[in-house]
């Protein structure tokens, strides 16, 4: 965490953020965007209906390198790194020993390493566990490059016009390709729900992109406001929120993202108690929420079933723009999570009615090539 | 012959004989982003100077609307309520929260004016 004492780090485009007359806001440890001039809602809305550039530039760039290097990841995360095709994205997460997610991550197989994205807050300790586990000379931390996403509707078409093979690629695909001669990794995924497109560049080239990017008239920038209320209308789970050591990603519903093989092999830090609730079923889930009226839940309200009793928490929480109204994201016992279950949350004192939804809240449009 | 006065916590009261309109001022809505909902006080309530009167949610954060003075709530801006948008529109117009009947005048004298409000806000950087 960082102190008000601290500098704030800044991305290689910190200065086109002011430019563009972003509100910067510490996250992470960095000074981000946290909206530009049109607001949040008319940003998150861009974003769903055209295309919108954000600075993901904080999150961690990470390469992992060495003889079976995939082998060794596998005893970190319960995704299936050993089966993972070349130039292929998978979702995981680093667990520690009683199976509580450090972090959550992606992770592609490149000709020569591993690439691996992870968040911004725990870089500095997932790098470290890394290097603990799979040996110094294994982890190389990427601080000097930028990483933009392109998100929406509109980023094929916009994207495909500067690097036609971007637009080719298959949804959780990647590869190396130059935009209007800028060398660049670009991989079709993203934490919108929509289509779209994770750009890493050195640092020196991040504002060339970034402002070819934004004279497209499809394009507008878009902070890092509208990315949570996306990825909570989409479902997707943030770290330190949603998941944290204390959940495992079978309650946190990520049990997609363990294959069968790693199921029943096991071999993963806290793989007992995986298997187990794989088996027999998580006491709590993490479930959508649609809480009754317009006000806002946030995170950390108190949910009761019917009969008042303390059921869970929310872990995320705010208003919808797509989704019309107040949208959360909470863990509840087990019996009570199912889809159209009644639940009251406490809310400044005051009871309201929420009802358990199935998600993500916005229906997902990924790319189906 | 109508006056603003200014609290430090970014509320504004506009005093009409003994009558005051409340609302949050334009530094405030934007620090705050888009409002998506609004909760007003009941009218009839009676709030002492510093009270808890207003709920606001932006899309970011909760915050609080509190009694600039001593009063009670004669009025509700239900336009807020049903579009809370509003209060960034016109935060210092059309965007108010709600009107009370001031107990006590003196009350105003603790309060800013429109100039030493300027200051305040941009001592804030």
């Amino acid at each position: 965490m960082t102190t008000n004492n601290e500098p704030l780090a800044q991305t290689p485009l910190n200065d086109l953020h002011v430019r563009l007359g972003a509100r910067m806001v510490p996250f992470a440890g960095y000074a981000m965007p946290v909206q530009y001039p049109t607001g949040i809602i008319a940003e998150h809305q861009w974003t769903r209906e055209s295309a919108g550039l954000f600075d993901v530039s904080h999150m961690g760039q990470v390469t992992l390198t060495g003889a079976g290097i995939d082998k060794a990841l596998e005893k970190l995360v319960p995704g299936d790194i050993l089966g993972l095709g070349l130039n292929k994205l998978r979702y995981t997460q680093l667990l520690d020993e009683t199976g509580g997610i450090l972090d959550d991550l992606m992770v592609t197989r490149r000709e020569s390493d591993l690439f691996l994205v992870v968040n911004a807050g725990n870089k500095a300790a997932d790098i470290a566990h890394m290097k603990r586990h799979l040996g110094d000379g294994s982890v190389t931390y990427h601080g000097a490059r930028a990483l933009l996403a392109l998100q929406g509707p509109k980023a094929a078409a916009v994207l495909g016009k500067l690097a036609p093979d971007a637009a080719k690629l298959a949804f959780m695909t990647a590869g190396a390709m130059k935009i209007d001669g800028i060398e660049a990794w670009v991989s079709r995924s993203g934490y919108t729900g929509e289509d779209g497109f994770e750009i890493a560049v050195a640092a020196k080239d991040a504002t060339t992109l970034a402002s070819m990017l934004l004279a497209d008239p499809a394009v507008k920038p878009i902070g890092l406001g509208a990315r949570d209320s996306l990825r909570l209308e989409a479902g997707l789970p943030l770290h330190g929120h949603d998941i944290d050591t204390t959940t495992s990603p079978i309650e946190a519903g990520l049990a997609f993202s363990i294959a069968k093989r790693r199921r029943e092999e096991g071999g993963f830090p806290g793989a007992a108690r995986i298997q187990r609730e794989l088996k027999d079923g998580p006491a709590r889930k993490l479930v959508g929420l649609r809480p009754e009226g317009r006000a806002p839940v946030r995170d950390g309200t108190e949910i009761r079933d019917a009969s008042g009793r303390a059921v869970g928490k929310v872990t995320s929480g705010g208003f919808g723009p797509s989704a019309g109204g107040p949208v959360a994201l909470g863990y509840v016992e087990a019996a009570l999570a199912a889809p159209d279950t009644k639940l009251i949350l406490e809310l400044r004192g005051k009871p309201v009615g929420a009802v358990v939804t199935k998600l993500p809240f916005v229906a997902k449009r990924y790319a189906k090539t | 012959m109508s006056d603003t006065y200014y609290t430090e916590d970014h509320e504004w009261i506009r005093v009409e004989g003994d009558t005051g309109t409340i609302g949050i001022t334009t530094y405030a809505q934007g620090q705050l982003g888009d409002i998506v909902f609004v909760e007003l006080p009941d009218v009839g309530k009676s709030l002492d100077a510093g009270d808890e009167a207003a709920v606001i949610d932006s899309v970011k954060a909760a915050a609080e609307v509190y009694a600039p003075v001593a009063g009670e709530v004669v009025e509700a801006n239900d336009a807020v309520v049903e579009k809370p948008g509003l209060v960034n529109e016109d935060a210092m117009g059309d965007g108010w929260f709600f009107k009370i009947k001031i107990a006590d005048a003196t009350e105003l004298e603790n309060l800013m004016d429109e100039d030493a409000y300027k200051t305040f806000v941009e001592g804030l950087g």
